[in-house]
């Protein structure tokens, strides 16, 4: 096999280049979840449950 | 014992600056969007009730994500768990944006995502998408640091391979439209949901 080398090192390119290339859209997927506006309902939740803190006879339903 | 009511606002703001990554960590997780909001806001409210035990000086965002993983991986009663491509999120990666090529491969590694054992898809996301280091996601994790860096090399070999053997199924009928190949990922990650099931 006298391109075997060649061919070695083609690969290695390709792996690496393939895994950048996931590596980029990875983040995308995530970033794009986190570029979203965050939902009324989570920020209501968390102002819920502070004022529930502040009152004190919280009851744990 | 109870934080200071000045504590407590600051804990307040930043937590809620994490929201976007907690949804992000949690869609990632479990690819089914509604689901994911509700684990996410269950992270949220357990993290709120947990105030007390966080320490100031540490990664916040680490310490969300541990509540969020554990209640993944632990509940195993709660819907979470059932791994499956959201027809939703797979149709909105399709019309995402002008190149079709780009969508078909986004949604081709949303599908080859769903299907990586839960591991070694969290590992990969924490480290590749997240950008947490290995230390945090193995604090994360709670497993060694060695553990979380075999997790993420095993995870990227698999995805490039599903990829591949789904990519060539795609280019090997250049008439396959994009409709017929979204019912075939939808059928795959149907298969998976209803044999995945340990």
């Amino acid at each position: 096999m006298p391109n075997s080398k060649d061919g070695g090192k083609e690969d290695v390119r390709n792996v690496r280049l393939r895994r950048r290339k996931i590596g980029e859209q990875l983040r995308a997927i995530y970033d794009e979840v986190a570029s979203e506006p965050v939902p009324d309902e989570f920020l209501r939740l968390l102002e819920e449950a502070d004022r529930n803190t502040t009152n004190p006879d919280e009851t744990s339903s | 014992m109870n934080s200071p009511k000045t504590g407590d606002s600051a804990f307040k703001a930043e937590l809620t600056a994490l929201i976007p990554h907690l949804r992000a960590f949690a869609r990632s997780l479990c690819g089914d969007a509604t689901l994911a909001d509700d684990l996410a806001q269950d992270a949220l409210l357990k993290a709120w009730k947990a105030r007390d035990r966080y320490e100031p000086e540490s990664n916040m965002k680490a310490w969300t994500f541990t509540i969020l993983r554990n209640s993944f991986f632990s509940e195993k009663r709660r819907s979470w768990r059932r791994q499956s491509l959201d027809p939703e999120v797979a149709e909105a990666t399709l019309v995402a944006n002008d190149d079709p090529q780009a969508n078909l491969e986004l949604l081709a590694l949303r599908n080859a995502l769903a299907r990586l054992p839960d591991d070694q898809r969290e590992a990969l996301i924490l480290v590749g998408a997240g950008g947490l280091s290995y230390e945090e996601a193995a604090g994360i994790s709670g497993c060694a640091v060695g553990t979380i860096k075999s997790r993420v090399s095993r995870a990227r070999k698999a995805l490039i391979v599903i990829l591949e053997s789904d990519l060539t199924g795609f280019n090997s009928d250049s008439e396959m439209r994009a409709t017929d190949v979204f019912d075939d990922l939808m059928r795959q990650a149907q298969e998976l949901s209803t044999n995945g099931t340990p």
